[in-house]
Formats: C-alpha cells, structure tokens, sequence
C-alpha cells in the first residue's frame, strides 16, 4: 500500500475528489463513445498520425481552447474567493495552486498553443508552400506539448498540484517548502512542452527562411509571417534558458544538488535571475504573432495596404533584441543597486518605443482606410486603446523607483493581464473568426461574435481595472483573504462581476461555434473577407496539398493584386506532387514521454529508465527508415480541383 | 598533392589539441583563480570557434552570410545576458 500512498492528493477537497471522478467518467465516456461508434481507426488514420500542418493546427486550437477553460475555471475561482472580504471558499493552499496552474496552463498551454496553431494552418498558406519543412518534426512538436499539458493538468488529483506560483521562485519552490511532487510536476511537464516549443521554433524559422514561394523576397513576406519568423527567433534563443533552468531546478529538488539552495554556495536569486531572462523573451513570443494577426486583419478590413511596412518590420527585429536586455525589471526590488535598476529601468521604456512605432502604424493605416467592421476588425479596433493603456503602466512599471510601490501588488496584475487579454487573447479570438471559414468552409455568426466581443471588453475593463486602483491602495497579489478594513471589498467585487462577464463571452464562442456549425450557410467564396493575402488564394476547404501550382509573386500583397490589377500567380501546368508520408512515431514516442514524465516526477526511477530507452529506440528508427514519402499523382489533382472548384 | 592533403583540418585538429593541452594545463600548475579562469575562457572560446569554423564548415556554403548573423547575434545575446547577470547578482549587490 505504501507504493500507492505517494499518489495520494496532499492537501485534498470535495471539488479535487469531484474533479477525479468527472475526469474519470469523462476519460471512460470518450473511450467508449470511439470504440460504440468505431471511430478508433479513423483517429489514428486522420489525426493521431497527421503531419499535415493544418490538421496538426487544428488539433493545437482544440487543445488551446481546453486549456482556455480550464485556466478559466481557476480565475473564477479566485476572483470568486476575493470578492468579499474574509471569505473561505477557498483556504490558503488551495489559492496558492490555483495561481500556480492558472499561469502557466494559461501562458504555456493556452496562449503557446493558440499562437502555433496560427503558425501551423497560416504560415505554410501564407508563404505558397506545401507544408511546413520538417512535417514530422511538426507532428513531434505537437505531441509534446500535448503530453505536456496533460501531465501537467493531472498534477491536482494525483499527488498534488504545484504551489510556488507560476515563477515558482526558490527557496520557496525548493525541497523544504514545497515538500510534495506539485513542483516536480512544474519541472518535468514544463521540459516535455518546452522541447516541443524549441523543435517548432527550428521548423518554423526554417520554413519560412527556405520555402516561401518564388519571388517572394523577405520584404514581401506577409506581416503575419515576419511577426511569426521573429518570435520564433526569440523562440530559439529564449526556450535553451528555460530547459537548464528547469533542468537546474530539477537537480536541485531530486537529486541534491545546490543550484538555488540557501546555503551550500547555492543562490536562490539566480532562480528569478533566469527564469525572466526566458521570461521576459516569452511574453514576447506571445505579443508578437498577436501583432502579425492584427496588421493582417486591420488591413483586410480598412481595405488597404498596412502603413509603414518597413517600420513594422524594423520594430520587430528590434524588439527581438531588446526583448533580451529587460529581464531585471521583473526584480526590481531584489536588492541590487541602483545603477544595476537605471540600466534595466532605461532598456525597458526603450523597449515600449517600437511597439509605440506599431500602434501608429496601426492607426495610420485606419486612418485612410474604408473601414468595414466585422468581428475580427472589433476586436482590433478595440485593442488599440485597451493595449495602450497596458503599455502606458508598463512603462510605469518600468521606473524602478517607482516600481518598489507596484511591485507584487495588484498594480502588477492589473498591468498584464491589461497587456495579454486585449492584445493576445482579442488577437486569438480575432484570428480565430479571421481564418474559421478557410478552416471549416463556414463563417462564425458576426451578431453573436460582435456581442462576445463586446461582453470581453466590458468583462475586461470591470475585471481589471479596479486592481489598479486597489493595487496602489496596497492590496498584494498572491493573497488568498483580505479583512474588511482593508476596504478592498467593494472594488474586488466589481472584479468579480466583470470577470462573471468574460465568462458569459466565453460561453457564447463555444455557442457560437455550435450554432453556426447547424445554421450558417455552407455557400460561401474561397476569400470570404475579401483579403489580400495568399492563404486566401486557395480552395475552402484547402486540399492537403495546399496550393494545386506553386504561386510566383511579386508583390507584398500578391492575392491582393491578382484580384485586382490582374497579375498572374498561378502560372504553368499540375505537375506531381510530392508529400510526406503519415507516421505513428512522433504519438507513440510522446506517449512514452508522458510516462517518462510521470515517473519521473514521483521518482520511480526503472520506469524512467525503461522509457528513456524507449525514447532513444524511436530516434533510433526514424534515423533508421527509409521513407521518401509518396506522390500525387497529375489525375488525382486535377480531380480534386475540378471537385473544390465545382462546389 | 595539396587536393588530397587536408592541410587545414590537419592543421586544426593540431590547434585543437594545442588547446585542450593548455586547458589542461591548468589543472597541473597552481594557477590562481583569475588566471586559470582566464585561460579557461579564451581556450575554450577560440576552440567553439575553430570547431565551428574547421570542423564544421560554417563559412563554406552560399549561406554562410545567415550562418554568421546567427552566430553573432547568438554570442551577442550570450553576452549580455551573463554580464548582465553579473551585474545584477555580483557587482552590483
Ligand atoms: C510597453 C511595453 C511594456 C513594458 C514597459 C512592461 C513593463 C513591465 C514591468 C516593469 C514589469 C514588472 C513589474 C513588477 O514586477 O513590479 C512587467 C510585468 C509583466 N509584464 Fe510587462 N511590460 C510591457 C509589455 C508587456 C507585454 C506586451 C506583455 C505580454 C504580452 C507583458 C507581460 C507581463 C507579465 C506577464 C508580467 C508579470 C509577470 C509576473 O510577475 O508574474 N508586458 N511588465
Ligand atoms: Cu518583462
């Protein structure tokens, strides 16, 4: 029985026991419901064994918006706890695990996630190739993560959740006070996901550096593919810091070492050290493509050209540089000297000069355009402002004098959460209802998308911006309770309110989902939103091999101009195409990840050891099989086009 | 002769032992912390280079303009990040 005690949930509730049996029957029901209606093949066939880009997009989108509900849950929880003061629906331990997951599931398993399924279905589309470079590799990335996330998320009814906050800061985070496998659980499910976000960032880079369609020279390259070719540059830069640390902190927590330790020579600031030197680079990686998206959808729906091209551009790279030299501002108050802060306090402000340069790019382009507002164009238009006030505290945030005030305190929360939900997650919401018909070959219903985004905004404005004020008043983050004298009460309760708001705007995408799977016209045109760029060029729904000929361009905005100044992009005749193959590998070796991952996190070390082995075994084959993939034949395409044409 | 002779992978494996032989040294000789650092850092930079440079032909294909971008701007980023380090956690505490 001792073997099993480890397993045990240390700090259990009713809500924990009850979300074991749910997740339970729901794994059971998911089971049966494919073996009754024989649906086992068909997964394995057309999912489970994908490399197709899309469909490898469309499964990291089904996993973001899981993820998206499950951090969801854990904010309503919280906001529920401090709507009132003194209140016990929660008690201390349990706050402290719901933060934990609700920043990472929401940064590394929602937002992450999101941004590649954009990268995935859009970026091969965007560029006029066939898939990405490395198709396999793509698959791999994917399950990983996927494994990933799902360790992760078992972590709260199996042996405990991790509690040290999402920064998991040592010593806190270190054996002494953070006695249960919680924090191994961070490590180890964090490294699986993370190798999968560094093998995306090498495939994307590649790709879109090697196969872009003839004549599109970088500075024709689409505003979305600069932005996606940048993060994943900081990507490759930034995700080798996370794996040592965590590997670091590993060490440290299982096998003795004194990396972070008090005493032993270790220092336990190096923890906070490093992680924001990835830190800072990953909010980034998350801003970035959601400003590709923006410029993409802004000007689609102003009916021009984006304004400032070369600007654009010239702030990214920028900002993939500079993204690097901010991290101290995250820790400020630290205790280094002022020298140390000065430098950090200037690099930052520094950092806020070209996404300024990009909101009046933004502008600039509205400003003489023909606007038409859908549902993606409103969430755009309601970003500008929304993000700009979150820059204008994150400047704020920036003076590190001022910073010893801000710091830790809802002031803090308020800030980033003013800087993700209006500028990523309106970018995911506005991409997502963008590229909904190219995916399903049907749109989302604008009424009930225009009323989401509207419910988000105001959910959003009421959620947060009272934590700004109570944050100056002094109410920390992180704290489960707060007495009545305080007089916190009033304003957190708005919080509440407003995030009971977000929450009805979440519920109606899933209901729009649903309702314009039933009722919305299946008739629609393959470039729906009249837009200007290439994924726009091709079929709905777009054959796996993508484009029939391979598009020449010479032009940033080639579909744009085909339309409309006649230029020729589909030039010559169907030749055969030439795919790769399916393969099983990149699951099987993800699931023997998954239990690499388990085991490793309760120390059961023969386990790891066998599918450590396992591991290398499926490397092995791959270097071993001798796959050239397979061709399509002239017939079978003309076939399929006569087909998607005709419809 | 000269086609068949690769005198400079020959003459790299050569510096490469010169190399490693002089890190080692600092092992045997009672070198104090600085200095035995010191020579720690400059063999082992001049050696990633020369690796990378011999061994693994940067700088031989059509591409090796992206292949030295990355590279800079990789040793850039490296070192900023440990001074930066430094100064946050040693000089400046
Ligand atoms: C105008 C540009 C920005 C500036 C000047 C800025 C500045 C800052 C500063 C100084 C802090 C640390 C404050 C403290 O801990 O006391 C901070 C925290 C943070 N910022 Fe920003 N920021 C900017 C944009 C962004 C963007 C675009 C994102 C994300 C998409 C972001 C996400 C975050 C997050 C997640 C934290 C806090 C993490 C934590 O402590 O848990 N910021 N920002
Ligand atoms: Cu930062």
């Amino acid at each position: 029985m001792d073997f099993f005690e480890r397993f045990a949930v240390p700090h259990p509730s009713f809500a924990i026991y009850a979300s074991m049996v749910a997740i339970g029957l729901t794994v059971v029901a998911v089971l049966a419901g494919l073996t009754y209606f024989k649906k086992w093949g068909y997964l394995w066939r057309e999912w489970l064994t994908t490399v197709d880009h899309k469909r490898i997009g469309i499964m990291y989108l089904i996993s973001a918006l899981l993820m998206l509900f499950r951090g969801g849950v854990d904010a309503i929880m919280m906001r529920a706890q401090l709507s009132a003061p003194d209140l016990k629906l929660l008690d201390a331990q349990h706050y402290n695990e719901i933060f934990t997951t609700h920043g990472i599931v929401m940064i590394l398993f929602m937002a992450m996630p999101f941004i590649m399924f954009f990268m995935n279905f859009v970026i091969p589309l965007q560029i006029g190739a066939r898939d990405v470079a490395f198709p396999r590799l793509n698959a791999l990335s994917f399950w990983l993560f996927f494994m990933g996330a799902m360790l992760f998320n078992i972590s709260f009814i199996i042996g405990g959740s991790p509690d040290a906050g999402w920064t998991s800061y040592f010593p806190l985070a270190g054996n002494e006070f953070s006695t249960s496998v919680g924090t191994n659980y961070y490590m180890i499910a964090i490294q699986i996901a993370g190798i999968g976000t560094l093998m995306t960032g090498i495939n994307f880079i590649t790709t879109i550096l090697k196969m872009r369609a003839p004549g599109m020279t970088l500075l024709k390259m689409p505003m979305f593919t600069w932005s996606a070719f940048i993060a994943n540059v900081i990507i490759v830069f930034a995700f080798p810091v996370l794996a040592v640390l965590l590997a670091m902190g590993t060490l440290d927590r299982q096998f003795g070492t004194n990396f972070f330790t008090m005493d032993n020579g270790g220092m336990d600031m190096l923890w906070a050290n490093i992680f924001w030197v990835w830190g800072h680079p990953e909010v980034y990686i998350l801003i970035l493509p959601a400003f590709g998206l923006y410029s993409e959808i802004i000007s689609t729906f102003a009916r021009r050209n984006l304004y400032g091209y070369k600007s654009m551009v010239g702030s990214m790279v920028l900002i993939s540089l500079l993204s690097f030299l901010v991290w101290a501002h995250h820790f400020f108050t630290m205790g280094q000297g002022a020298l140390t802060n000065s430098i950090f306090s200037i690099t930052t402000m520094a950092i806020a000069v070209p996404t300024g340069v990009k909101i009046f790019n933004w502008l600039l382009t509205l400003r003489k355009g023909k606007i038409v507002i859908t549902t993606p164009m409103l969430y755009s238009l309601l970003f500008i402002p929304l993000f700009t006030l979150g820059g204008v505290t994150g400047v704020m945030l920036a003076m590190s004098a001022a910073d010893y005030q801000y710091h830790n305190t809802m002031f803090l929360v308020a800030h980033f959460h003013n800087v993700i939900i209006p500028g990523v997650v309106f970018a995911m919401l506005a991409g997502l209802t963008y590229y909904w018909p190219k995916m399903f070959g049907f749109m989302l219903n604008e009424r009930i998308g225009k009323w989401t985004a509207w419910l988000l905004s105001i959910g959003f404005i009421l959620s947060f911006m009272p934590m700004y004020i109570t944050g100056l008043d002094g109410q920390a983050r992180r704290m489960f309770t707060y007495s009545e004298s305080t007089g916190f009460g009033p304003l957190n309760m708005v919080s509440f309110i407003g995030a009971g708001i977000m929450a009805i705007g979440f519920v109606l995408i899933v209901y729009n989902i649903y309702y314009s799977t039933r009722y919305a016209s299946r008739n629609i045109s393959n470039d729906p939103w009249d837009a200007r760029t290439l994924e726009w060029a091709t079929h709905t729904p777009v054959p796996e091999y993508n484009f029939a000929i391979t598009p020449q361009v010479n032009s940033i905005e080639a579909f744009w101009d085909m339309k409309k100044k006649g230029h020729v992009i589909f030039k010559g005749e169907y030749e055969k195409i030439h795919m790769p193959n399916n393969s099983g590998i990149p699951f099987i070796m993800s699931c023997i990840f998954f239990v690499w991952g388990f085991s490793f996190v309760f120390s059961l070390w023969i386990p790891v050891i066998v599918t450590t082995i396992g591991i290398f075994v499926c490397m092995a084959l791959r270097s071993f099989e001798n796959d050239h993939g397979r061709y399509i034949s002239v017939e079978e395409i003309e076939e399929t086009e006569t087909r998607l044409r005709g419809a | 002769m000269s086609e068949l002779f690769p005198l400079k992978q020959v003459m790299g494996f050569v510096f490469s032992l010169i190399l490693t032989a002089v890190a080692l040294s600092v092992y045997f000789f009672n070198l104090s912390f600085s200095t035995g650092m010191i020579i720690l850092l400059v063999t082992a930079f001049l050696q990633a280079g020369l690796q990378l440079v011999v061994f693994m032909h940067a700088g031989e294909t059509e591409d090796k303009g992206a292949i030295y971008t990355n590279v800079y701007y990789g040793l850039i980023i490296a070192l900023m990040t440990i001074f930066g380090t430094l100064l946050v956690l040693v000089w400046d505490m």
